[in-house]
């Protein structure tokens, strides 16, 4: 039925009432297009017929009438029963509208709504999935308690539907039917459970939120999924994502220690109020053992990040307060581009913004101030819009850009908006009280504003100078004197209450204008406001008391004006006053103390901003717009002391084997666990070859594995192999960068399996009664990491089902990894997967230890490399007092040690960091590490590309900067590769691998650069790879330190040419 | 999550209200218009007020309110959000987004309604799939469905709500396959008395208008991609492509939308293509004062600029303004005070000005400050920060599309202050 007849009739239908006068209202719309029928029985049975025709158009177009009748809020109801006979209706428009009609009405109609209860059910037994979906969503909407079960029997089929779409639908169903009927939580949950493991992003979102509103305590729901949800996240429809980040922002705070370092906090003006005591403990844990931030916890960071790219405002906000409250503060900066972006948008998004970055600058200043002129006004703002500006303005405002920012403010008080140049006056004060230099140069900025032809103007800088004269107690009578002459031509009451206050207040250092003041005051008294009236009477007692012989005759002029005032606030101050300061018989001991009481020190006000206290609000939230806590508001919790154990989160991965493999797991596992184990112990003995597997990549890693499999276990490669994706799945989605913690952990428990058959078998049977809680694979797995470390996996082969997912991912993983690097600053860009052996565990009497260089910035020193060490036992006793003892360093070099361990349990490991300052040479560090009874001489001899740290740069500072290296300082060679080496993409990986510098943006696709400064002295270190004609390429590199330099050349000219 | 939708027209008539979980009553509605009295301004409403039992979030879009009824925590810009999406789909389906046009719509908005949220949380919000589902209301199409019988409702569900291309629908089919992109930018900038730039910046958006058949993969590469410093994407863009190779590469939605927006890096410096000079008094203690603006090119690359308008927020105390332009032609609202000059074409040989005097009210303190002028312009033909297309290719498709790049630049929020 086309609209146009559509609206036709009910125009005509609306004259045709309006002339009968028994339109109920008429007042809401001028057409009365469909405000007819209310009261109207005829119009009503009119519809009704049209209901019970059996020409298709004839209902439609009477249904369609019917929701023009519920849009416009009018009452339909009393047609119930002839439309729910229509829910079977063939037509599918017919019954979208008897739909919309049924959700409306049924609440008020229970009884009636049962009627259409079977064709729901039938629907939802439909072929086609939208039709099944939309019984569904219907059904679920009626709000007739009796069909609860029915529902929740609805619920369960479609949570297990085979359409992603209807189990969507299933996952909205859970929270309508919990807000019908809470005791059914514990079912529901269940359900929420089950659809948590769902793989399609189409659910993700529906079932986050759905548990964020029926269980968002049960925490231990997401351990499994998180992972899962980490990396699905991008693909997740825009909705889905800001629900999914702000759960795993709350849920990150609850399962990984702080990654806010002391270091960080110094950035902080001040600290903000959940860190500070969780760095009190982790100051005294830092000495133990330095922070690793759980990969997990990377991996969420990580994957968040490309959706600061997207479109939709919601999302960018949620990732920026994802970032805000978890990530290391050195990373929440990038989040500021993203967030002054949104503030091209419209107005609502603006004023949501702004006072997210107005909270964020009040803690974190650096953020945003190279992005202080964003924040300028415009006249054409909306005033909150302005005001927001202004607040931010002034937590920008530092010693270098204050007077950028106060001329800017001149031009703001001229604003012909004048609540904005009240704001305006009001923010200059608080810049005059924050930055000591300029208070003068506000307060005579202020004074001149005290001419302005504008009262409320004025009136704002009396007060606001008021608050600055307190603040600083020194001689400014001039002021004082000049705003004296104001109460003559100034009528605004806070002004004049203010400038009398400030007399009183200042009544000694102004001896010869006070008491004139007074005298005026006294004159027009009976005419001012209660405000300044008080305020007289406050002058008077104080010239009282400070000057009696001229003021006394005045003072009690203006006592008895006040005692017969209209006010009583007033009567009663003035009985006050006199008894207080005029002596006579009756007055007590106080009287004495008058003077005292009356001009003591005051405090000086605080200007303080609005926006203080919002930080205990998640940002982004409702809360923290309207800074009450609103309905519903989940509390961000405080970060763990100790983090929960991580390896919670590994077991949805056996689970998905579990789903992928067919029956008769158990076994395999135990043989395939058997398998990793010898693997392992082959690679304890030949190191070198671990390490060029997990270079390599994937190819040799994985065909040692599958050949020694073939070996050991007589299971099919089918099943084992599907074992191994599931292992590697998790691990390509998962960021391994820095777990050395995390082995530590695991392989306190991993390590059993080496060489011990008998307990392993006790794992396994553990296993095999809590099957959920343990994932045996996994921590093989672990077992394996420490050797070839656990950094970038092989990517192995995979099954196709989970093929297509992983691989995703795991481009994901490289090149959102390449991206986040480059831009921040002391990052490294990569961090490669090789250890050394510091100790071989033959030479060492059963104590291994490896290292490797995490390239972070050493904790100990700047001028030092930092390097872990992971300790390993391999007796079966403890090995104590674990230390470095004597060291052969040569000249300069210098060597923080590590504490010393007390004791090491049998199989047991654990990761310790040093640092050494190499001097900016590859000379060798020698020392000595002891145990209770023995001493090994070990050395490191640091690879020349470790001694650098990554430094971000422009290509043009770049350019400048190379050009200040040439002659002596450059070196160059030509590399002779095939062209499939030269994409972007591999010389990026393998000069990273090489040597930890960073990459520069570069704008010629042939021209690759990459910068670094050496860690001791910070000398640049600029690379630049120049792809030529044919499959040659010019490595050139600049450095004033020739020797680091030429070293380099000779390490990345094999590297680069080699396939 | 979103408990409940009114729509609210400028003269404060509820003219449709949806909900999506129970029944709240209109009287909540009585909370924002007490808010929106108290604003005064139109754009000074608070978007978010809380009531005793409810939040109201709103936003201001074609000069009605939408206002949604939250019960608990919920982001805000998550609703706010929503609601735009919600006047976009409106504009989308009925050309604009005004109160005549929903009300004749009536069903077709429910029915919209109903698709994209269910139990409050977004459901469909992909202009693609919700055309599948409801189609737009057209002239032939109504004549056809009177006749036919046949609805307006799509009765299978949507192909791109279930494949991993949502903004995509599968089948379609052009005769003329076209591939046009917009590259707009716009230039924020305030200009001190003394004509020095206090803020540059440009922003840009690509608008692309695709209408190709079957599942075309384009990518779009650029001469000099490292001008864009912050890009936001449609979703369809493959960021990973973006990334490592600073090529857009995607999988169209079809037909209109915005591909990507992005900010051209802060260290360029920003070509300014007009100045003004500006005298505008008011003499103390008389009842006039004296305005003259003229306008002239600047760094203009050697095109013309046109679409020149001015506007001018006059202080309060100005009654009327007696003007002479040497071009165009110009406006004084005595109500809002607003003058506007629409001048057109800049020539050079002939810099178009706009002289006179000003009436002010007589016994009132002359203005403060004098008013900032707004400029409007266009220049055809020219992205200002020197952004260029380099290539598009097509891939996946048999067919040799018809593809077209047009640059225009236009000021944004330009801001004279004198």
């Amino acid at each position: 039925m086309s609209s146009n007849s559509f609206s036709y009739n009910e125009q005509s239908g609306g004259g045709e009432a309006a002339e009968l006068g028994q339109e109920a209202t008429s007042t809401i719309s001028p057409s009365g297009a469909f405000g007819l029928f209310s009261s109207d029985l005829k119009k009503n049975e009119d519809l009704k017929q049209m209901l019970e025709s059996n020409k298709d158009s004839a209902k439609l177009d009477a249904m369609k009438r019917i929701v023009g009748m519920i849009a416009k809020g009018k009452n339909a109801s009393e047609l119930f029963p002839a439309v729910v006979k229509n829910v079977a209706s063939k037509n599918i428009e017919i019954k979208k509208l008897v739909y919309v009609y049924l959700v409306r009405y049924a609440e008020e109609q229970q009884d009636l709504a049962l009627l259409s209860i079977s064709t729901f059910q039938r629907a939802l037994k439909d072929p086609n999935q939208l039709i099944r979906a939309s019984a569904l969503r219907v059904l679920s909407s009626i709000r007739v308690p009796i069909i609860v079960p029915i529902m929740m029997l609805a619920i369960k089929e479609a949570s297990a539907d085979l359409s992603p779409y209807v189990r969507k639908n299933a996952a909205h169903a859970i929270q309508k039917l919990y807000s019908l009927d809470p005791e059914q939580k514990e079912m529901l949950i269940e359900v929420i459970e089950k659809l948590l493991k769902d793989k399609s992003t189409l659910v993700a979102g529906s079932v986050v939120m759905a548990f964020e509103e029926v269980c968002p305590d049960r925490i231990d729901l997401i351990h499994k999924n998180y992972r899962k949800l980490c990396n699905l996240l991008v693909d997740v429809e825009e909705w889905g994502q800001v629900v999914i980040i702000h759960m795993l922002t709350r849920y990150a705070r609850t399962q990984f220690v702080s990654p806010w370092k002391e270091g960080d906090e110094l950035e902080d003006n001040e600290k903000n109020f959940y860190e500070s005591d969780d760095d009190q403990k982790e100051k005294t844990d830092k000495r133990k053992k330095p922070y690793t931030m759980d990969p997990d916890h990377r991996l969420l960071i990580r994957n968040t990040k490309p959706l600061l790219q997207s479109r939709n405002a919601a999302v960018v906000m949620a990732v920026a307060q994802l970032y805000w409250h978890i990530s290391p503060k050195s990373e929440a900066g990038i989040i500021s581009k993203s967030l002054v972006r949104l503030l091209r948008s419209n107005r609502e998004v603006q004023y949501i913004v702004l006072q997210n970055i107005a909270t964020m600058s009040i803690q974190r200043k650096g953020m945003f101030e190279p992005y202080l002129k964003s924040f300028y006004v415009r006249s054409t703002d909306p005033t909150m819009i302005k005001t927001l500006k202004l607040e931010i303005l002034t937590n920008l405002a530092n010693e270098a850009n204050i007077s950028t920012l106060l001329r800017e403010f001149q031009t703001y008080v001229k604003s012909q908006d004048k609540q904005f140049a009240a704001a305006t006056i009001q923010t200059i004060g608080r810049c005059a009280t924050n930055i000591l230099e300029v208070t003068d140069t506000c307060l005579n900025g202020l004074v001149c504003l005290l001419s302005n032809r504008d009262e409320i103007v004025v009136a704002e800088s009396v007060v606001v100078i008021k608050k600055l004269l307190q603040m600083q107690p020194a001689q400014h009578g001039e002021i004082i004197k000049h705003m004296a002459k104001l109460l003559d031509s100034i009528t605004v009451p806070v002004a004049r209450a203010s400038i009398l206050w400030l007399i009183g207040e200042n009544c000694e250092r102004v001896p010869k204008i006070a008491p004139d003041v007074l005298r005026k005051m006294a004159k027009s008294f009976t005419s001012e406001d209660d405000l300044v009236k008080l305020q007289i009477l406050n002058l008077g007692a104080k010239l009282y008391l400070t000057n009696s012989k001229q003021t006394k005759l005045l003072t009690q002029y203006i006592l008895n004006l006040g005692k017969y005032d209209q006010n009583y606030d007033i009567r009663d101050r003035t009985r006050f006053i006199r008894q207080l300061i005029v002596p006579n018989e009756k007055s007590g001991a106080l009287s004495k103390y008058a003077k005292k009481i009356f001009l003591a020190q005051k405090p000086a006000p605080l200007l303080e901003s609005p926006f203080k206290d919002r930080d205990h609000f998640q940002l982004g939230t409702l809360s923290h717009t309207l800074n009450i806590k609103a309905t519903g508001y989940l509390e961000l919790s405080n970060w763990p002391e100790v983090a929960p154990d991580p390896s919670v989160r590994n077991v949805e991965v056996i689970e998905l084997a579990k789903e992928w493999t067919p029956a008769g797991k158990a076994k395999q596992e135990n043989s395939a666990k058997k398998f990793y184990s010898e693997s392992e112990e082959e690679e304890d003995s030949s190191d070198s070859s671990s390490d060029s597997e997990s270079e390599s990549g994937s190819e040799s890693g994985e065909q040692g594995q599958s050949g020694e499999e073939g070996d050991s276990s007589e299971d099919s490669s089918e099943d084992s192999s599907s074992e191994q994706d599931s292992d590697s799945g998790r691990d390509s989605g998962q960021e391994n960068k820095r777990t050395a913690k995390r082995n530590s952990k695991a392989k306190g428990k991993s390590k059993i399996v080496l060489g011990s058959p008998k307990i392993e078998k006790e794992k396994k049977t553990k296993q095999d009664r809590t099957p959920v809680a343990k994932d045996v694979s996994l921590l093989d797995l672990d077992d394996f990491n420490p050797v070839s470390t656990p950094v970038a996996l092989p990517p192995p082969a995979l099954s196709p089902s989970l093929m297509a997912d992983l691989e995703g991912l795991n481009l994901i993983t490289i090149f959102t990894n390449s991206s986040f690097f480059s831009f921040s600053h002391v990052t490294p860009v990569f961090v490669p997967t090789k250890t050394h052996v510091l100790l071989h565990r033959m030479s060492g009497k059963g104590l291994a230890a490896h290292y490797f260089f995490p390239r972070q910035p050493c904790i100990f020193g700047d001028k030092m490399v930092s390097i872990q060490i992971t300790l390993n036992n391999t007796t079966d006793r403890k090995i104590e007092n674990i230390h470095i003892g004597e060291k052969k360093l040569p000249i300069g070099m210098k060597m923080h040690v590590f504490n010393p361990i007390d004791s090491l349990e049998p199989e047991g490991s654990i990761t310790v960091s040093m640092g050494i300052d190499f001097c900016d040479s590859t000379q060798t560090a020698s020392f000595q590490l002891c145990t209770k009874d023995d001493c090994f001489s070990v050395n490191i001899q640091p690879p020349v590309g470790e001694l650098l740290l990554p430094v971000a740069m422009s290509e043009k500072d770049f350019k400048k900067e190379q050009g200040m290296l040439t002659g002596m300082n450059e070196t160059s060679a030509i590399i002779i590769a095939a062209p499939q080496n030269f994409t972007p993409s591999v010389i990026f990986q393998k000069v990273v691998n090489v040597a930890n510098v960073g990459a520069v943006p570069s704008g010629q696709d042939n021209i690759h650069r990459f910068a670094a400064k050496t860690v001791h002295s910070g000398s640049l270190m600029l690379v630049t790879v120049e792809l030529k004609e044919g499959s040659t390429a010019q490595l050139i590199i600049n450095t004033e330190k020739t020797v680091i330099g030429s070293v380099l050349l000779r390490e990345l000219k094999p590297v680069l040419s080699q396939g | 999550m979103i408990h409940s939708l009114f729509l609210i027209n400028c003269s404060g008539d509820i003219f449709l209200e949806k909900h999506w979980k129970s029944v709240v009553s209109q009287s909540v509605c009585d909370y924002f218009f007490e808010a929106q009295e108290k604003a005064a301004d139109v754009e000074n409403v608070p978007p978010v007020i809380s009531t005793p039992h409810h939040y109201l979030i709103s936003i201001y879009r074609d000069k009605l309110f939408f206002v949604s009824v939250i019960q608990t925590e919920v982001p805000p810009l998550f609703v706010i959000e929503f609601l735009h999406r919600v006047a976009d789909t409106f504009q989308d389906y009925f050309g604009e987004c005004s109160e005549a046009a929903i009300k004749d719509n009536v069903v077709i908005v429910y029915e919209l309604l109903e698709e994209m949220l269910d139990n409050g949380f977004p459901l469909a919000t992909e202009s693609n799939i919700l055309k599948e589902l409801i189609k737009p209301p057209t002239i032939l199409r109504s004549v056809v469905n009177s006749i036919t019988g046949s609805s307006n409702v799509g009765d299978t569900l949507p192909t791109g709500q279930l494949s991993n291309i949502p903004w995509r629908r599968a089948g379609v089919k052009y005769t003329n396959n076209e591939a046009y992109f917009d590259v707009i930018e716009e230039i924020d900038a305030i200009i001190d008395k003394s004509g020095s730039t206090v803020f540059a910046e440009i922003q840009g958006v690509i608008d692309a208008c695709i209408k190709l058949s079957g599942m075309p993969d384009l990518s779009l590469s650029f001469m000099n991609p490292r001008l864009l410093d912050d890009v936001s994407f449609h979703p369809c863009i493959r960021f990973k492509r973006w990334e490592s190779e600073r090529v857009l590469s995607f999988i169209p939605p079809d037909g209109n939308f915005r591909l990507i927006s992005y900010r051209v890096s802060s260290q360029n410096l920003v070509a300014i293509p007009v100045y003004v000079k500006h005298s505008i008094s008011f003499k103390e203690n008389s009842s006039c004062g004296r305005f003259d603006i003229t306008i002239g090119p600047k760094q203009n690359m050697g095109k013309t600029i046109e679409g020149i308008t001015v506007t001018v927020h006059m202080p309060k105390v100005v009654l009327n303004m007696n003007l002479t332009p040497t071009q165009g032609s110009y406006t004084f609202d005595p109500v809002t005070k607003v003058l506007t000059w629409d001048v057109g074409k800049i020539t050079p040989q002939k810099l178009p000005s706009l002289k006179g005097l000003v009436n002010l009210q007589s016994g009132a303190p002359k203005p403060e400050e004098n008013p900032s002028l707004n400029i409007q312009f266009k220049i055809q033909q020219l992205a200002i920060s020197g952004l260029k297309v380099n290539r598009l290719d097509m891939y996946g498709e048999k067919y040799k599309p018809f593809k077209g790049v047009k640059y225009v630049t236009k000021a944004g929020k330009f801001q004279v202050r004198t």
